[in-house]
């Protein structure tokens, strides 16, 4: 008798789907959880609704121009490469020229003191953030106390959000960024190639009840931090008190990173 | 049977490779391998059982809970209260993954890839690191 | 079926051996990218997406495009294209995997890939793309295959195919929606952030698939003698390339007027750069003007009926409006959405060789599908007209 070969083919089709499929249901309809213990926060962590920082930006450049003591601070806390190649650069704050940092911005007439002078930049961590919004795996996502996390086990470097990022917060390892490292610190992993990276604000230190690590090593606190939404945190009282400027507030992202001017 | 000649050797060959890792290792004893146990401390997180079968399970709840749940601190059935980390908590006890992870990882073949970005925190040294010459300064 | 593909004369060898070393070369430097990271190619932290993904909107065009030779059938009983359906949905497939492929292949984890249906996520745009392709290779293989057997034996292709295929018109439709609110739901960049994007794909994926379609045909005509359809029938279809390329060009003269009459720079700045350059910046200059004066040209020598009907004006044409989409939306379209960057900076990019290595391979694997399908499919057709 015998079957015929396209009467095969077929078969062996669907066998393999039910067993490939069978598998995947299993995964996604019950992927369970290990039930031994307890999962709890710190008691120590700190809380808030929304992060956000303030720049005196006045107190920054009086201390002087070349300074990079927050840039070196978040560098080496988080084992962030030094590529040589400009285009594989990774950097989760850094300084830009004014003109750079605030294109919607005039820069022509702009006052002596800020004309092509450094402001530091970073991750806004967005009210309404657009990468979150695009990412296919939510694995940058927005915690409760408004943090716009990087989840790097589950990121497929598909770098969408890089492309949906307007203030360029966004890097991707192209490479393998260990061979790049110039200081490790032990108490922190590193990333592998193919993943996205950010600024995370020091999540790991918030959640055990410390500051960003640029926050503390500014030496002349020109870093505020505070919770956005509460109306007497330091950065709501310094908001009240001096003008402050964000990064391309036209397109809806509530950025959470204040400069004072 | 159609083409008997080309299948026939082919088959043949096909089980010669499929089962070549048997016949080839056959008659050959590896030891079990030994981890070297931390000396300081006795009790894990979990009891040792639990942590024979499901370490790796216990770790990827672990960075769920910490990395999308705001979680840190984990209650056990010992009723301890640990630090969920790998790189600061079990290798704190665990002081050479060389000595204790890597020890029945490669004896089974299995490469856990939480490697590619959690390192050893003793031994920094055996990570590639970038030289900064003059120019690179 | 599937024995059609093994049986061939000396010509065909070649072609399939010259087709496998090419993917061979592919498939070595994409396993060199898989050990180094996707660093061997030329994209950087400010152009982020290049060649991998501007070829990847191309083939979703292409795949759509099978909706214009279906619609004249299946809607409007258009008998001139009857043989041609399942010709035109055979490279619809090739197109969706070439799409699929090119995605896998930028993604910097592709062993990750399934966490898109294991965390399903309805606000991202990627999330419905990949369903909605996934979706069309199903249809078009399901209706391809069948309408393929069918003609085998010689009988109308069975009745639950019908809603199958209906189904298939609003979804090629909708993968190249999809795909293009990909780009156009982005805040961040301004040369993508229109209204336009969305028709403007869709009338650049009309004009060029059809006629990729019509320039495999005649290749095909060359080497089997057989031909789907009659002089008619491509008239028929070069005039739907015509009117499809026609807006298209309206579409982008809609564009330069919004952007450079509202004299707005963020607006202009993509603009100025793919076209004249900008700051001494004008690598894609080039590559943007010959595509511009490539659609011009097709739709010059479309226009008129006498040279139109004369097949090597056709083929000339077919060749220059395909350009013109490889060109505009393969290439200039994604990387230029990237200049300036957000500072304001422009970042060059160009495609290193591993890298230009891989996408060849995937045309590649493209084109050995549409040499195996179309095999199947003319025997198919040869051996149903002979019951």
């Amino acid at each position: 008798m015998g079957v015929s070969r396209r009467e095969f083919l077929k078969l062996a089709g669907l066998t393999a789907a039910l067993g490939l499929g069978t598998g995947t249901a299993f995964e996604l309809l019950a992927p369970g959880q290990v039930e031994a213990g307890e999962y709890l926060r710190s008691e120590n962590a700190l809380k808030a609704k929304q992060w956000a920082l303030v720049f005196d930006v006045k107190k920054c450049l009086e201390h002087g121009e070349d300074c990079r003591i927050c840039i070196d601070a978040c560098i080496n806390e988080h084992n962030i490469p030094q590529f040589d190649n400009p285009l594989h650069e990774i950097k989760w704050i850094w300084k830009d020229l004014y003109r750079h940092a605030f294109t919607d911005m005039d820069n022509e007439y702009v006052n002596d003191f800020y004309k092509d002078k450094p402001f530091v930049l970073l991750c806004n961590h967005c009210g309404e953030p657009p990468c979150v919004r695009v990412c296919p795996t939510q694995a940058t996502f927005k915690r409760p106390d408004g943090i716009v996390m990087q989840d790097l086990h589950r990121c497929i470097g598909c770098r969408f959000c890089m492309a949906a990022c307007p203030y360029g917060s966004r890097n991707f390892n192209w490479l393998d960024p260990r061979p790049h490292i110039v200081h490790y610190n032990p108490k922190y992993p590193t990333r592998r190639r193919g993943v996205v990276e950010k600024c995370i604000f020091c999540n790991e230190k918030i959640d055990l009840g410390l500051r960003p690590v640029c926050v503390d090593a500014c030496p002349v606190g020109a870093i505020i931090f505070g919770d956005l939404y509460d109306p007497n945190s330091p950065v709501r009282q310094v908001l009240r008190k001096r003008f402050s400027i964000r990064r391309k507030l036209e397109l809806g992202t509530k950025p959470s990173m204040f400069y004072l001017i | 049977m159609y083409d008997a000649e080309k299948i026939i050797p082919g088959l043949i060959v096909f089980l010669i490779i499929v089962f070549f890792p048997y016949y080839y290792t056959m008659g050959r004893m590896v030891p079990a391998p030994k981890p070297v146990k931390p000396t300081k401390y006795k009790k894990c997180v979990e009891p040792l059982s639990y942590m024979r079968a499901a370490h790796m399970d216990l770790l990827n709840d672990w960075r769920n809970e910490v990395v999308r749940h705001e979680k840190r601190v984990y209650l056990s059935s010992t009723g301890k209260e640990w630090n969920m980390s790998l790189q600061n908590e079990c290798l704190k006890c665990h002081t050479s993954k060389k000595k204790f992870c890597d020890r029945c990882h490669n004896y089974l073949g299995v490469r856990p890839y939480c490697w590619d970005c959690h390192f050893d925190p003793h031994n920094v040294k055996a990570l590639p690191h970038k030289i900064m010459t003059k120019e690179t300064m | 079926m599937l024995e059609k593909i093994l049986q061939g004369d000396r010509r065909y060898w070649i072609w399939v051996s010259f087709l496998l070393v090419v993917i061979g070369i592919g498939f070595a430097c994409y396993v060199y990218q898989c050990y180094t990271g996707l660093g061997i190619t030329g994209m950087s932290r400010e152009t982020s997406w290049g060649l991998y993904i501007a070829q990847f909107t191309l083939m979703v065009g292409i795949a759509a495009s099978g909706l214009m030779v279906v619609i004249p059938k299946l809607l409007h009983h258009y008998k001139k294209f009857i043989d041609l359906v399942m010709f035109g949905e055979f490279m619809a497939i090739a197109a969706v995997v070439m799409a699929l492929l090119f995605v896998i292949i930028d993604v910097g984890q592709p062993m990750r890939l399934f966490n898109m249906v294991l965390h399903p996520t309805p606000h991202s745009m990627l999330f419905y793309d990949m369903i909605v392709l996934n979706g069309y290779l199903l249809i078009n293989i399901i209706v391809g295959y069948n309408t393929m057997i069918a003609d085998w034996k010689g009988v109308p292709p069975p009745r639950w195919i019908i809603p199958v295929a209906y189904l298939g018109v609003p979804w090629a439709v909708a993968i190249h929606t999809v795909t293009a609110f990909l780009y156009c739901g982005l805040p961040a960049r301004h040369l993508w952030h229109s209204a336009l994007m969305a028709p403007k794909f869709l009338a650049g994926a009309f004009c060029s698939g059809p006629a990729l379609l019509m320039l495999i045909l005649f290749m095909v005509e060359k080497v089997t003698g057989y031909a789907p359809t009659d002089d008619e029938g491509y008239q028929t279809l070069a005039k739907i390339v015509l009117y499809a390329a026609i807006i298209d060009l309206f579409f982008i003269f809609c564009e330069f007027f919004t952007a450079f009459y509202s004299n707005i720079p963020d607006e202009k700045a993509p603009l100025i750069y793919m076209f004249f350059g900008l700051h001494g910046y004008h690598r894609l200059m080039p590559l943007m003007r010959t595509s511009l004066f490539c659609g011009v040209l097709g739709i010059i020598l479309l226009l008129v009926p006498s040279w139109r009907r004369n097949r090597v004006l056709l083929s000339i044409a077919c060749f220059a409006i395909f350009m013109w989409m490889w060109l505009e939306k393969g290439f200039g379209l994604v990387i230029g959405g990237f200049i300036p960057d957000p500072f304001g900076r422009i970042t060059q990019y160009t495609p290193t060789l591993p890298e230009c290595a891989i996408v060849l391979g995937v045309w590649a694997i493209g084109a050995l599908i549409i040499t195996f399908l179309y095999k199947m499919g003319i025997a198919a057709k040869r051996d149903g007209q002979r019951m």
